[in-house]
Formats: structure tokens, sequence, C-alpha cells
């Protein structure tokens, strides 16, 4: 069985909020329908988003790391919402496991935001029913675009591959693999959703830094004793290329 | 959580609507069983009537909470997982049933259905009232179940919800009754007025019991298992929103705890202990007295279905504890 995700990187997540609005772009322009926006050039500017990105300080000043958090539909294996909604506008598909919300079944009671740990679900204040991340279920199986671009608009907008998507029941998909070597997690997993959606955890990014590594110790010169040996603050060929 | 008025309304309207009709179809059974003075009660249409008209009330309330209000029959459709899809239905069929027993009250229809070993005749309306009855409690279920069965808003997943629920919306019933059967019918008032004190202690001690619970309750989410970084210091800098969104805007109340307090305390007195009180002395001038008692227990249990909501706490508020 087949169960898309997405897989975000936290070490690569750089906060610039290009899944947010590429996210907002292709998802407004469908057929669909617009995702409303209220006060979008004014004082407090609101509107309906898939996704956000949110950014948390963690550790005691000066030791402080910042974590840019992208947060959209997870796509539980257990989605809490489904359950919940009285007319089945909220399912889950079968094929793919994407969390759907069929627009002219909703009747935008907001049980499903009750029963959503996550906020995943935000109430679209002009079309008057629940909208959430579609996985970009409109693009994904288009075949009229070329095989590369069929994924969520989020994904491909990402300049820093922080996020992978892919079918996480396939042991050998990118997802899959991503989520297997580096300790993909899931939020909040004492609510028994099995979230869909993956996070790969922060890694310790320190290297020490021998001397000999910057100044480089055994120059090859020097053992063959051949030649005149560079005065060290002459530019080498090693100080300005990176191979 | 942040209150919702038109669930408010619904669920103390119809919680008053049930209560009422269980108090006067109680007293015509009992009566029916002489455990009660063997009589025919005037009120009971009446009660049957005021009954319906208020789980109208609750049920006009209800379409303000919705986007699509004109979509509203489509929500009887998932009753096979979702408790608001059952109460859709047990909704509807209640109103029906009271409008029945109502009809035939009110029509003087004394169609006998079957006899009593006491001598006693049971009429079609008492059987129609026996199912009234029987919807009354599903539908007190299916109201309760909405909240108990969201499991991380744990304030909510209890029993205690459901017994809150029926408690309530009994004891409030009855004391409408009380005013009503003190007006057509004094032979039951002491029994529904009784009845009315015993089920408003039983209220407040269920309801003092959830409070206390709630007290210690510690959420198994924090902002670690939220985000999945496990340091004990994380503070957000952002929410991903300027104005807000609606994750803010449903789910985080901005009253003080002195307003809170306040609310928690008024519903104590108000929504239990004056309506009692004046059910003690109610003897003089029962009508006015019990009409008062009413208003000011309703009004009671509008905060604490107010404070009900206030109470729980939303797992996503993690999510949103700063907005820049």
């Amino acid at each position: 069985m087949t169960q898309l995700a997405l897989v975000i990187d936290l070490n690569t997540c750089v906060g610039c909020h290009a899944c947010v609005t590429s996210c907002k772009e292709w998802n407004t322009s469908g057929e669909a329908g617009p995702m409303a926006d209220k006060n979008p050039y004014g004082v407090d500017p609101t509107g309906t988003f898939f996704n956000r990105v949110q950014t948390f300080e963690v550790g005691d000043f000066p030791q402080t790391e910042t974590i840019h958090f992208p947060k959209s539909c997870l796509h539980c294996e257990e989605p809490p919402c489904v359950p919940v909604c009285p007319t089945g506008a909220s399912y889950k598909r079968p094929e793919d496991g994407i969390v759907l919300v069929d627009y002219d079944l909703c009747i935008g009671c907001e049980y499903c935001s009750w029963a959503c740990p996550y906020g995943a679900r935000e109430f679209d204040e002009k079309e008057k029913v629940m909208k959430k991340c579609t996985l970009c279920v409109d693009r994904i199986y288009d075949e009229e675009l070329p095989e590369s671009l069929r994924k969520p608009a989020c994904v491909l907008a990402c300049p820093t591959s922080a996020r992978i998507f892919g079918d996480i029941h396939d042991p050998a998909s990118e997802a899959s693999i991503a989520i297997n070597l580096s300790n993909g997690y899931q939020l909040m997993p004492e609510w028994g959703t099995q979230a869909a959606n993956h996070y790969l955890p922060r890694r310790k990014v320190d290297i020490k830094v021998h001397e000999e590594d910057l100044m480089r110790s055994s120059n090859p010169l020097d053992k063959e004793d051949r030649g005149q040996r560079m005065p060290t603050t002459r530019v080498t060929l090693d100080d300005s290329t990176s191979w | 959580m942040k209150p919702a008025i038109s669930v408010i309304l619904l669920t103390t309207l119809i919680g008053v609507a049930q209560g009422l009709f269980l108090a006067y179809y109680s007293a015509e059974v009992l009566s029916l069983l002489l455990i009660l003075p063997n009589q025919v009660l005037v009120g009971s249409g009446c009660a049957g009537i005021i009954s319906l008209v208020l789980l109208v009330g609750g049920l006009i309330a209800s379409f303000f909470h919705l986007g699509h209000p004109e979509r509203a029959w489509r929500a009887a459709t998932m009753w096979r997982t979702s408790w608001l899809s059952r109460e859709v239905i047990a909704l509807p069929i209640t109103m029906g049933l009271i409008f029945i027993y109502s009809v035939l009250k009110l029509t003087g229809d004394h169609q006998i259905m079957f006899n009593l070993g006491n001598g006693n005749q049971v009429e079609l309306a008492t059987v129609v009232g026996f199912f009234a009855m029987i919807a009354v409690f599903v539908l007190f279920i299916c109201t309760a179940m909405i909240y108990t069965c969201l499991k991380f808003l744990q304030e909510w997943h209890s029993p205690l919800t459901v017994l809150n629920f029926i408690l309530m919306g009994c004891a409030s019933g009855f004391v409408l009754a009380s005013a009503l059967s003190a007006y057509h019918d004094p032979q039951v008032f002491g029994y529904i007025s009784g009845t009315a004190m015993v089920l408003s202690v039983a209220a407040l001690a269920s309801r003092y019991a959830s409070l206390a619970r709630n007290r210690n309750l510690r959420s198994p989410s924090t902002l670690q298992t939220a985000i999945g970084i496990h340091h004990p210091n994380i503070r957000q800098i952002a929410q991903g929103a300027m104005g807000g969104s609606f994750n803010t805007r449903a789910f985080i109340h901005t009253y003080g705890p002195a307003v809170v307090q306040l609310a928690r305390r008024f519903f104590l007195i108000a929504g239990f202990i004056i309506p009692v009180l004046l059910l003690v002395i109610s003897n003089e001038s029962p009508v006015v007295i019990c009409t008062l008692a009413f208003l000011i227990q309703y009004t009671g249990l509008l905060a604490e279905r107010w404070y009900f909501f206030i109470e729980a706490k939303h797992p996503q508020n993690l999510y949103y504890q700063m907005i820049s």
C-alpha cells in the first residue's frame, strides 16, 4: 500500500518561506478555488495557507540554535480528523494515503479542526469550508507535466532540498531511505496518529579542526627535497581554489 | 479552546428541553405505576411544546456554527464513525417524537394501547413518550460524546463529560418543569421540584469532580514532542503568520485568568447552589420563584458551557505561542 508523504530535513531548512509562497501560488490558482486572504496588504494580514514555516530558538543564550520548522498536514496513517467528519467530506485515499477534503461536501462545522492535534486544518473565511494540504494531488499525477515536475509545489520550490517527497511504505524510495538513514521522526507520537510526514532531526554540525588541516605540514616538496619551499605568506593554489 | 456561542446555546437549550420532557414524562409514568398519586397531568402537552420550541431553538443556534448551513442535511451520512453525525440524526428523531407526544396530549387523544395490572390504562401518547424518552437519552449521549471522543482534549475525554451533560440538562429541565407544574399540576410539584434539587446537587458534585480531575491533568504533549527537538529550553520566535491565522482565532482565547476564575465561581453558584436554595423556599409563590430559579440556573449553565471550552487546552496551541 502506498503512503505518499513529505520528509522535511530540519538541518537544511533555512526558513526562506519559498515552500509557503509556492504552495499558496499553486493551490490558490487551481480549479478548487482561491485560498482567501483578508487585509493582504493592510494591517494584520491573514489568510488561508496549507503550509507555514515557524521559527524556534533552542538553547540558552549564547549557545542557541535557530530551528525553522515547516508545518503542513502530516497525512496521518490513522487520521483523527477523518472519522469525526459528519458528512464524509474528510477522507483518506486508500490508493496513496493522501488525506483530502471534498469542498463540495464540507459543511464548515470545524469539528475536524478540533480533532487534529497538529492544527493542520484551516477554515477558509470566504469559501466557508475546511482546507488543508493536498500534497498537490492535482499535479503529482498530471501526465502533461514532465515527470521531474510531478511533485508538490513546496518540494520543487525548496532551494536547499530540505523537502523530500515519496512513498514512505516503499523501502527503496528516497523518502524512506532518508527516514531510515537519518532517524526520521513523527510529530506528537503520543497520540497514535502515525503521521506520515517525517522530520529529520538536527545533527551536530561542529567539526574538529586540526592545525595540519589549515597548514600543510607534509609538503611533498619538502619530502622530495626538490626546489625551494614557497613562503607561507604567499597565496598558494590550495588557498585560492577549493578542490 | 475558544468558546463557540452557537454551540453553547445548542447544548444548553437542548439540555433544558430534554430535561423538561423527562420531568413531565417521568411524573406521568410514576402516576401510572401508582408510585405518585394516580392523576392526569394537565401540563404534559404544554411541557412537550416548550421542550420542542427549545429543541428548535438549539437547532437554529447550531446552524450559525456552520459555514454552509444549506448542506447541513449531509451531516447525517457518516453516523457509523462520527458522533456529530449521530447527534444530527438523534435530534430530529427526538423532536419528531416529542412533537407527536405533544399533539396527542393537546388533542386529548385517549386511544388505549394496553392495560396495566394495577387497573391503569396506557395510552398511545405514553407509548410514544417512551420512545421519546429513549431518544432523549440517546441524544444526551451523542451530544456529550462529540466532546468526550476527542482523546487529546483531555479535559473533555472522560466519562464525567457524559455524566455532566446528562445531569446538567436534566437539572435545568426539571427546574423549568417545577415552574410549569406549580402552574398546571400542583399535585406533582413536590416530586418535580424535589427531583430538580437532587439533580442539581448531583450535577454540582459531578461537575466539581471533573473540575478537580482537570486541575491535575498533565498533557503528554509538550513543545518538545510537538517539534521533536528535545531540549528543555525552546522559545517560539515566529509562527508563520503576522496577523494571526485560523489556528490563533479558533483555538486560543484571550480571556485573563481573573475572568476565567470569575466564570467558574459564577457557574458553580448560579448554576447549582442558588437554584437549589430557591427551590427549597419555593412554597410561598412557586411559579415565580421556580421561574426565577430556572433563569438564574440557565445563565449559570451558559457560563458553565463557556468555561467548558475555556478549560480545554488544544495541543495545537503549542505551535502558536507567539505572534511575530
